[in-house]
């Protein structure tokens, strides 16, 4: 009895209550961020910032949309052009035009009539390959989609499940960008006969299948291409002991899918003025330059710097395919229908 | 070693003759103590019934019918619709036949082990026992990722004989096989140990063959357990998630997968109402039956000390049994969790260790070392929850006086444990949001949810105890002018005490492993452990990784010694954890 009253009182005392002096972000379980930035923020602008993370990126939009009429937060930072539609279409934002909403790139803006969202970051899925591999073979990595279907380059990739991992939907709808509606379904079938394999999720391709990661080499992957991000080879680098000269793994660049991701104000925020200060923070210099290395994605604003090892070991995609959310949502569901029989039955 | 559990054994109060019958003597009384009992019934009863009511069946109902209730119209015709899809059918076909299959695999495995730990006394028998449990309470994510060294490529297997299993349904059901290792060789095992030989001896002879001996007295007793063994496994292989997530690829998915892509991805809640209502029928079956089991389980047998009928093994033959057991054991248990600490050691100067303490550059916005001290406070806070919850219930079963109701309380408590942990968090997100319930961002709700997972094995561990209470000592107390209070404290908890013990430690390691729902609701400033070591795998970079496998060690090494402050407490009585 004791316990389970004291749960009550410190839930409603900790919960997401309508504290203005808390400003209170919900986000995925990706959201990574130095602690002196935040601390800035909490020091400049007077809010305590609470983060509560929700799982996946597609978990943490779905979780939001149930809650939105009695949000667990202010500010939702993590949906992405895949998914923009279905969090829009369900009222999940109210319209906020964020200060220094300039200083952005307009092709990252994807709702600027109405400013719902914010765009925060971007980065691109991209085939990532082992260097040694193809030193060793005497062999070109490929560079675009049209190499993966090449005969050199048979039983190579691994790729994921495009129904339960983000990458994987990222190279599906890379594809169907490149080659169009009708045509992608035929790609995959010439990837399929090139002898790609499906996994899962991001974890057992690039941990397990992937022969250039690190945990792919010490769990004897065979794959020497893998659906990743284009930021994973300086992470590579960054995270190891003693730091290589180069990155043992480099990136496709004609086969990326680019991702951006918003932060909107929950429809009913209960702090919109903390929230609102919060979305001014995310596109500020100083979290844009801190979130590279602790996110692994690019900022969106002009003129943030961006660390020197991302610049060094991972080149920028030069031509990333995309497609608007309104069409992603349009297609999402049986697009992923057909590429499940097409591909993996 | 075990003075007190001769007293309290079964046996002792379950001879027929012995049994004092209640009706006879207490006719007079019969009305007063009636409505006593069942005053004190409900009074047990009330806190665990409000706990699974507001925590679990209203979080549940309330997701099940956001799915069905569309508009203010119940959507039941989607039942019809989603079960004539040729891919739902095919998934409730793969559900159930590799859960058959993976049954059957483990039954085989495990059973000369349950005999093995049963019989056979020899060096590091209680280290090896507790550790061939840990895989049970360890994380998927953690246990996933080791396993395919064993079946995958480059693992042992491959290196041996060429063989790899990876995304094929034998990685599946191997891996359910060490997952639930554990469940048959404690509850067989547990039984096996007390059964009395002389017995099967006295079978003999009176002229019976050793196997009519083994067949006729050892194996009908012995038959609840098994049954009781099989229904578990049944019930955590059909319920499989992470196993079926990591080894399975993506051909392969179990209704509990299904649920959690349709909840998580597709955001079909209609479909995944139905799906979880399917789940739900099918496991409340499972414990239904599994409740009978083991009530025909507690029923009289003549049990004797664990200690008194385990001894050296003799003979070729008995010697050749062990060896195979422990080879098995060692290959099948051992050298995937081994795979792990090589892991983890696998840079010169423990460098993946001393990293934990440094704050891996915002990923947790705390050093990954702290998710051991979170780990350790959620844990001891789900287990103070679940063992109030869970004793409180187990005392009201174990009454005698329970009626028929009361009783299929007794398998609606297992009922956590079937269902999915998707469900249960969504649930919690749309139906603890509002004072004095709004604890969706509270930090209580990880122990809550781990309670759920802890409690229906706090009562399996107690329930089978209490039972064997001889009444007639409450009985006299209660004459002699004892509350019910005291009776309890002086009656009951002497008794108990280290069934409590016993109890608190398996909820304690369940908690520290539990990883579904609390990745739901953990806090980044508070991962858990295993919570941090998914993050951690999440990322690219040998650190990263390599911090994983620590951290894995690190709780793997938690849980064991866990479990072997457990295995120093054991009663050895039926009890199936």
């Amino acid at each position: 009895m004791v316990t389970l009253s004291a749960c009550g009182s410190s839930g409603s005392a900790d919960g997401s209550g309508g504290d203005s002096k808390t400003v209170t972000l919900v986000s995925h379980n990706s959201w990574a961020a130095s602690k002196s930035v935040i601390s800035a923020f909490e020091k400049e602008s007077g809010y305590t910032v609470k983060v509560l993370e929700d799982g996946d990126a597609g978990q943490a939009v779905n979780k939001a949309i149930l809650t939105k009429d009695n949000p667990q937060g202010d500010v939702f930072f993590g949906v992405d052009n895949t998914l923009l539609s279905r969090a829009l279409d369900n009222g999940l934002f109210q319209p906020y035009e964020a200060k220094g909403l300039d200083q952005v790139g307009a092709q990252y803006q994807l709702d600027k009539d109405k400013h719902r969202v914010t765009p925060i970051d971007y980065g691109d899925i991209c085939v990532n390959y082992d260097k040694k591999y193809f030193a060793d073979h005497k062999l070109t990595p490929p560079a675009s989609f049209d190499d993966l279907v090449k005969p050199a380059y048979k039983n190579l990739l691994v790729t994921e499940n495009a129904s339960t991992s983000s990458p994987g939907l990222g190279f599906l709808l890379g594809t169907a960008a490149k080659y169009g509606d009708s045509g992608w379904p035929d790609y995959w079938k010439k990837l399929k006969a090139n002898g790609v394999k499906v996994v899962d999720g991001w974890e057992q391709a690039y941990n397990q299948e992937f022969s250039g990661s690190a945990g792919g080499k010490k769990a004897k992957g065979e794959r020497p291409l893998v659906v990743s991000y284009a930021s994973s080879p300086p992470a590579e680098v960054i995270y190891a002991d003693p730091k290589p000269k180069t990155a043992p793994t480099g990136v496709a660049t004609g086969t990326c899918f680019r991702q951006i991701e918003f932060a909107g104000l929950l429809s009913n925020a209960h702090n919109t003025k903390g929230g609102k200060a919060f979305i001014d923070f995310l596109i500020s210099k100083r979290f844009q330059e801190d979130m590279p290395l602790n996110m692994y994605v690019y900022p969106v604003v002009e003129g943030a710097k961006v660390p020197a090892e991302f610049t060094a070991y991972g080149p920028a995609a030069k031509d990333p395919e995309t497609m608007a959310p309104a069409k992603v949502a349009a297609n999402r569901d049986q697009w992923v229908k057909s590429w499940t029989s097409l591909v993996l039955k | 070693m075990d003075v007190a559990r001769t007293e309290v054994g079964p046996g002792a109060e379950a001879e027929p003759g012995a049994e004092v019958k209640p009706g006879a003597e207490a006719k007079p009384r019969a009305l007063t103590k009636v409505s006593r009992g069942s005053a004190t019934r409900l009074g047990l009863m009330a806190l665990p019934v409000a706990f699974f009511a507001v925590f679990f069946a209203y979080p549940v109902a309330a997701i099940v019918a956001r799915g069905l209730h569309v508009d203010g119209v119940w959507r039941l015709g989607r039942v019809a619709d989603v079960l004539a899809q040729s891919d739902i059918r095919h998934v409730l076909w793969f559900t159930t036949w590799q859960a058959l299959a993976s049954t059957a695999l483990t039954l085989l495995v495990a059973l000369p082990g349950a005999y093995v730990f049963a019989r056979y006394d020899f060096p590091g028998k209680q280290v090896l026992r507790a550790v061939v449990t840990v895989p049970f309470v360890l994380p998927t994510v953690v246990v996933g990722t080791a396993f395919l060294a064993l079946v995958g490529r480059g693992g042992l297997l491959d290196d041996l004989w060429g063989i790899r299993l990876d995304t094929t349904v034998w990685a599946i059901l191997l891996a359910h096989v060490f997952f639930n290792y554990a469940v048959v060789v404690r509850t067989v095992g547990g039984l096996w140990a007390q059964l009395d030989p002389r017995q099967e001896e006295a079978a003999r002879v009176l002229g019976a063959s050793r196997f009519t001996a083994w067949r006729t007295v050892t194996l009908p007793a012995l038959s609840p357990a098994v049954a009781a063994a099989a229904l578990m496994v049944f019930l955590f292989t059909f319920t499989s998630f992470g196993v079926v997530q990591i080894l399975g690829g993506p051909t392969f998915s179990t209704l509990e997968v299904e649920i959690y892509r349709q909840t998580s991805e597709i955001f079909d809640l209609s479909t995944a109402a139905v799906l979880t209502i399917v789940q739900f029928l099918a496991v409340g079956a499972i414990l239904v039956v599994h409740a009978w089991t083991v009530r025909r389980r507690e029923s009289a047998l003549r049990l004797v000390d664990a200690s008194l009928t385990a001894r050296r093994p003799r003979g070729a033959g008995q010697w050749a049994l062990l060896g195979s057991v422990l080879a098995t054991v060692a290959a099948l248990l051992v050298l995937p969790l081994a795979v792990l600490v090589q892991r983890s050691l696998d840079a010169p100067g423990f460098a993946y260790y001393k990293a934990l303490t440094h704050d891996g550059g915002g990923i947790f916005l705390v050093p990954p070392i702290d998710a051991i001290g979170n780990s350790l406070r959620y844990a001891v806070a789900a287990t103070l929850i679940a063992v109030l919850i869970g004793s409180l219930a187990a005392a009201a079963l174990a009454r005698r006086d329970a009626g028929r109701l009361v009783r299929g309380f007794d398998a609606l408590l297992m009922l956590p444990l079937g269902v999915s942990a998707v469900t249960v968090g969504f649930g919690f997100l749309i139906s603890l949001d509002k004072p004095p319930l709004d604890l969706r961002g509270s930090w209580f709700l990880v122990p809550l949810a781990q309670a759920l997972v802890g409690a229906p094995f706090v009562v399996r561990t107690m329930l089978p105890v209490l039972r064997a209470v001889d009444e007639r000592l409450r009985e006299a107390a209660a004459v002699l002018g004892a509350s019910p209070w005291r009776v309890w404290r002086e009656v009951d908890l002497p008794i108990v005490r280290r069934a409590l013990l016993i109890a608190a430690g398996f909820a304690f390691a369940v908690s520290l492993g539990e990883f579904g729902a609390t990745v739901f609701i953990a806090r980044p400033d508070n991962p858990t452990l295993p919570v941090a070591v998914a993050r951690l795998l999440g990322r690219p970079g040998d650190l990263n990784y390599g911090q994983a496998m620590a951290l894995s060690t690190i709780l793997m090494v938690v849980c064991a010694v866990a479990l072997l402050v457990l295995e120093r407490l054991r009663t050895d009585r039926t009890g199936e954890f």
